[in-house]
């Protein structure tokens, strides 16, 4: 008796987690996985599955992948200098916060107003863009374009670095100074500080950073719609042309199908990214 | 369903009361028992009068999905309103076509059921499909074109227009007139759609346009896609969402869309907006009428059909610029609103014609296969 009682008082606290993971991920992930294998009328079908992986579907995930890869790695060491540089900062605290706070803001910042932003900027008749080209340098005529899969990475990149400082912040301040100064006394230079204590600690939750990274760019919607209307085969536009548009009617399944491809890239990378977990923390143990 | 059959009933008497009241009006020799669910004319039905003086004893109109600010509808609700002293209660003004057959199903027999609807095509097909329209034909049934009616008068179109060019003329010194216009080097970044043709419709009618005008067909939607990897390939597309905004900062100085979308949408922030319609291709496509079987009120939901397809009527469309589907005969007839008939670009000689059910989808397997091939 006194031990059911001590068994629900320990895991009380976790149950608003519990519920909200299981109504928030869980049955949608389900719903989504039976709808993948499901005829319009019920029945069972590999067909969705069939289309979602062969074509131009196909492509959205390959695709997807490689800008998720481009925006997930370039941001998380962009990120994590400028974060170094705000976390080593002389009179750091101001400059902190006021980072912090500008970080939080611009990695909110998205959707069809980023988009706007950047097609006013360095759209083809963008402003940067003409004043590029007033000084001699067109960059449209030297093959960028912001309606490309490059322009998209660029556009990302304004709120996936923000993201990285903001994220990896907290690891950096776990680095004691006096760990620096204790193995400078044992005569590390900065490169055998880095190879030997720095980077074995940070590692770790650089790669949970990195993958979180990953994460939101291959969930990424409204900005790239607004930019390029589809025109590049994304799996998140694909799926969106299915359950969302008033075009295509009566294929949502073939949605679904989408949807079930990327909770399996997820899987895969979290997978990734337990074994190099596991791999870089192996000093810990 | 018993209460469904009790509703009609009742409806039943009350008409018949009405009708028998007026029986002087229009010397109709129509005896009392009217009974205007089934009635698929005003004159089937014993005459306008009758039907005016049914739909006032019915005292309200139940309407659903129309945005005051759309097409003119606040204004044309309030004109129906003293007109006729019949009170019209508008739900879910901000809905979609679906939710209107929705509601049609699902508040089958009550008095708060939506009794007319206005929806796009393909819905108003599969209206007609599942057997919830109650067939109507309104006076001027021969003005509208046979390609945009159900022959039984199940649903019939009611607004709509063409794909269009719009370009800010304060910016674009030549003016574009077709498709292939477009391809010209001196549009060079300019060229846009609004919105993704797998998901916006007007983006996909804008490809269907530049289909037909590139030697495709109704059938053959490929054409169009091609189109606009060409447009990219030299350098004139602009693949981003067009918009007053995007036409206003200079980004997209030419949308192709909807003429009507385009005057309503952009004309109001963008004077110096230009409509050209253009003359490689005419694509239109209109929005449906259709009566509910189940119509809590059936003899105002007929009238306002009447009224709708009236000289009236039509013209408040205009006004809000949309272009009415009897548009060629107020002009022809001298009866339109000039000064509404001017802000939209002249009609393209000659039958529309409208994809099929079959062409359309067809279409849209080829586009959801091949647009993201556009660029990438």
């Amino acid at each position: 008796m006194t031990l059911t009682v001590r068994w629900l008082r320990r895991i009380a606290g976790i149950v608003p987690f519990g519920v909200y993971v299981t109504l928030g991920l869980l049955l949608p992930m389900i719903a989504v996985a039976i709808g993948a294998f499901e005829t319009n009328n019920g029945g069972f079908t590999f067909s969705n599955v069939s289309a979602a992986t062969h074509g131009i579907y196909l492509k959205g995930f390959w695709q997807s992948i490689v800008l998720s890869l481009l925006t997930s790695i370039i941001p998380g060491i962009l990120g994590l200098l400028v974060a170094y540089a705000i976390f080593t900062a002389k009179r750091g605290k101001v400059l902190r916060q006021v980072a912090i706070t500008a970080a939080g803001v611009f990695a909110n910042f998205g959707g069809v107003p980023l988009a706007f932003l950047f097609i006013a900027t360095l759209g083809s008749s963008g402003l940067v863009s003409q004043w590029l080209t007033s000084l001699g340098f067109d960059p449209y005529a030297h093959g960028f374009t912001l309606y490309s899969l490059t322009g998209v990475v660029v556009v990302y990149l304004y709120f996936q670095i923000p993201l990285m400082v903001l994220v990896i912040l907290p690891a950096l301040e776990g680095l004691r100074p006096a760990w620096r100064e204790a193995a400078e006394n044992l005569g590390a230079s900065t490169w055998s500080f880095w190879r030997y204590v720095g980077g074995p600690v940070l590692f770790p939750s650089f790669l949970g950073c990195v993958l979180l990274l990953f994460g939101s760019a291959l969930s990424a919607y409204a900005t790239t719609e607004a930019l390029t209307n589809g025109t590049i085969p994304l799996t998140a536009i694909q799926i969106g042309s299915f359950l969302n548009g008033n075009v295509i009617a009566g294929q949502e399944n073939i949605g679904k199908a989408l949807g079930l491809g990327m909770v399996v890239i997820i899987a895969v990378a979290m997978i990734i990214y337990v074994v190099m977990q596991r791999r870089a923390a192996r000093w810990l143990r | 369903m018993a209460a469904a059959a009790a509703v009609a009933g009742s409806l039943l008497l009350t008409v018949g009361c009405s009708s028998s009241g007026s029986s002087s009006a229009s010397g109709s020799s129509t005896s009392g028992g009217t009974n205007w669910a089934t009635a698929t004319s005003a004159s089937a039905g014993g005459g306008m009068s009758a039907l005016i003086a049914a739909a006032k004893k019915e005292g309200t109109l139940n309407v659903i999905t129309l945005p005051s600010d759309w097409a003119n509808y606040g204004t044309i609700m309030k004109d129906f309103t003293a007109k006729y002293g019949i009170k019209i209660n508008d739900a879910n003004p901000d809905g979609s076509s679906q939710d209107e057959l929705n509601a049609v199903n699902q508040l089958k027999g009550q008095s708060r059921a939506p009794d007319v609807l206005d929806m796009g095509t393909a819905f108003a097909v599969k209206g007609a499909q599942s057997g919830v329209l109650a067939p109507y034909k309104v006076a001027t049934w021969a003005d509208i074109p046979a390609e945009a009616k159900d022959p039984n008068g199940d649903w019939f179109a009611d607004y709509g227009g063409y794909v269009a060019i719009g370009y800010n003329s304060a910016k674009v010194k030549t003016p574009p007139t077709s498709f292939a216009d477009l391809l010209k080097p001196e549009y060079k970044n300019e060229v846009a759609i609004n919105g993704n043709p797998t998901q916006a419709s007007a983006a996909f009618s804008a490809v269907f346009a530049s289909a037909l005008a590139n030697g495709g067909s109704l059938d053959n939607i490929t054409p169009g896609v091609d189109y606009f990897k060409k447009l990219h390939s030299v350098g004139n597309f602009v693949p981003v969402t067009a918009s007053a905004a995007t036409m206003e900062s200079g980004q997209t100085p030419i949308i192709v869309w909807w003429d009507y979308l385009l005057a309503s949408e952009i004309g109001s922030s963008v004077k110096t907006l230009k409509i050209v319609i253009p003359s490689d291709a005419s694509y239109a496509a209109y929005y449906d009428q259709a009566i509910s079987k189940y119509a809590p009120d059936p003899a105002a939901a007929r009238l306002w059909e009447e009224y709708l397809y009236s000289t009236t009527g039509q013209n408040l469309w205009l006004q809000g610029e949309a272009r009415p589907i009897e548009l060629s005969t107020l002009v022809k007839d001298g009866t339109v609103d000039q000064a509404a008939y001017k802000a939209l670009p002249p009609a393209p000689a000659g039958n529309v014609t409208f994809p099929t059910q079959a062409q359309q989808a067809a279409a849209e397997n080829i586009v959801s296969q091949q647009w993201s091939s556009v660029i990438g």
